[in-house]
């Protein structure tokens, strides 16, 4: 569905990614892992065409290189940026309007379907959304991405800075997304949560995607994790 | 009392005319973080191109024929000057601008000549429309309050009940966020800058009769403009409306105020020695003083409070 081939990034002059490859299957859970600094945000950012790139970005068959951003979300990808990027003089209720592509709600999520995953948005609907709680904000941003209907959506960080509980239901969201068909390619720091979530994992280092498999075989290798992955 | 309510009236439309144009010059700024130095150009096209009109077909199809050009003058430059520019940075933006200004101002020179052009008031509104006490209000004047109070409560609508509005408001701070979500940003930037244009257009409709259309009052206005910006608060609009009232009143009711320090010394029962080398400057009425006013008032805001009345960043 997504594939990613030989993605090079830059920032002015520095040069962030050297040449990433990965690819996401239909309906499929893949996370990026890696520390801190290694440009898995990057990742994401050049793929939605928010950093100058080059290589090849395919979605759906489709060459996404050189595209606008507005463009690349209209064939499909979505994206939830990890700094919770709410509009915070607007609504509740206008931030979801805002994810919408159109003025009518359609596809697969409605206003009422982001209301009952998560009830608190409904309870604070008419509150601007700046007043929110850090959880809450990160729910909006998850739900006002999906209004726009994407085949696949590309999260950062979701659950950083999240007391357990609501980290519980964020990865509740992430069953309910897949089910509906929906991919999922996971920018996340908590290994614990990617392990349990995803079906592959990719680990970055230094610009370049170090090592590529199920959990289980990240699990079966200490070198990699040790290397590349704990602190 | 009379002379108090008709400079307060005075001071209304001018202060109303003002946010006509810093409006536009504070959305474009927050939105793009370019100060557009050619935005009181865009006045000054609006009044032009409005003599222009009327001398054909009359003022009341030039009210809406000259916004409309300066929109799509507005749009041009957004599309294949400044989207051009933008990579180099906001210094680039700048210039260009800057160098827009200058050649509005010449080609203004050479189509109209340096001369002030007889843009008069349309003769069915030149009456007066009610008297304070024995003053003769214009009609005019009520014409162009109207003609704002409808722009504001037009603006205000647009921004806050509708949905390009709500994108609108959403680009002001996170234009990357929106564009992300498939809204062609880039286009919304082209339509607020081609909407600043046809505002400041609109303002050089009713103000060029109102006033006089001249070469240079795009550069008179255009620093009232940019006072009124940075004493309000960079990039907000509710800060742009009050600072466009106020600073509107200071240059309306200072001309009128003939006194001096010498004035306020007599008072208080001191006289200065009439040899003293500040004597020239006791003797400085504010009407004398009143071009430099909102200059004074910026400066004391920028030390004061450097975000301005109502602005959110630093500027």
């Amino acid at each position: 569905m997504l594939e990613v081939a030989d993605l090079h990034a830059y920032y002015g002059k520095s040069h962030i990614l050297h040449g990433v490859h990965l690819r996401v299957g239909q309906g499929e859970i893949v996370s990026l892992l890696g520390r801190n600094g290694v440009g898995r945000s990057t990742t994401i950012k050049a793929i939605m065409g928010q950093v100058a790139g080059s290589g090849s970005v395919k979605f759906q068959g489709q060459e996404l290189m050189g595209l606008k951003t507005y463009v690349i979300s209209r064939r499909g990808l979505g994206y939830v940026p990890e700094n919770r990027d709410i509009f915070p003089t607007l609504t509740v209720r206008q931030n979801l309007l805002l994810g919408q592509k159109g003025t009518r709600e359609s596809g697969r999520w409605s206003m009422e379907d982001m209301y009952q995953l998560f009830p608190r948005l409904r309870e604070r609907a008419d509150a601007p959304a700046g007043v929110l709680s850090g959880g809450e904000q990160q729910m909006l941003t998850l739900c006002r991405t999906l209004m726009g209907d994407p085949d696949l959506v590309m999260i950062d960080e979701p659950t950083e800075g999240l007391a357990p509980k609501i980290v519980e239901q964020v990865a509740s969201l992430f069953d309910e997304i897949a089910r509906r068909g929906i991919s999922i390619l996971l920018v996340e720091q908590k290994l614990a949560i990617a392990m349990k979530i995803s079906q592959r994992v990719y680990v970055m280092g230094h610009g370049r995607i170090v090592f590529e498999g199920t959990p289980a075989d990240l699990r079966a290798s200490e070198s990699v994790r040790k290397e590349w992955l704990e602190v | 009392m009379e002379f108090f309510l008709v400079t307060l009236l005075n001071s209304l439309s001018y202060g109303l005319l003002l946010f006509m144009l810093s409006s536009g010059l504070t959305l474009i700024f927050s939105m793009m973080g370019v100060l557009n130095f050619a935005h009181a150009s865009f006045y000054m096209l609006g009044a032009y191109f409005a003599y222009q009109t009327s001398v054909y077909l009359g003022f009341w199809p030039a009210l809406v024929v000259a916004p409309a050009l300066v929109a799509v003058l507005g749009a041009l430059t957004e599309r294949y000057g400044l989207r051009t520019v933008h990579k180099y940075g906001h210094v680039a933006e700048l210039l260009f601008t800057f160098g827009l200004a200058y050649i509005i101002e010449e080609l203004v020179h050479l189509i109209w000549g340096r001369a002030p052009v007889p843009y008069r008031i349309p003769e069915i509104l030149d009456f007066s429309a009610f008297s304070v006490f024995s003053t003769k209000y214009p009609a005019y004047r009520v014409f162009m309050m109207l003609v704002s109070v409808g722009m504001l409560g037009g603006l205000f609508l647009l921004l806050t009940r509708t949905r390009i509005g709500l994108i609108i408001q959403a680009s002001l701070t996170h234009p990357d966020t929106v564009e992300a979500l498939g809204h062609n940003v880039p286009r919304v930037f082209m339509g607020v800058f081609a909407g600043g244009a046809a505002l400041a257009g609109l303002a050089g409709v009713i103000g060029g009769n109102a006033f006089v259309t001249e070469p240079g009052m795009a550069v008179s206005v255009g620093t009232i403009v940019f006072v009124v910006v940075v004493f309000g608060g960079m990039g907000s609009l509710a800060g742009a409306f009050v600072a466009s009232l106020i600073i509107g009143a200071v240059q309306t009711f200072s001309v009128a105020f003939d006194v001096s320090l010498l004035t306020l010394f007599a008072k208080l029962g001191f006289t200065p020695d009439p040899q003293s080398a500040w004597m020239e400057l006791w003797k400085v009425t504010i009407a004398q003083a009143a071009p430099v006013l909102p200059y004074v008032l910026m400066v004391a805001m920028l030390i004061v409070r450097p975000k301005g009345l109502m602005g959110t960043r630093e500027g």
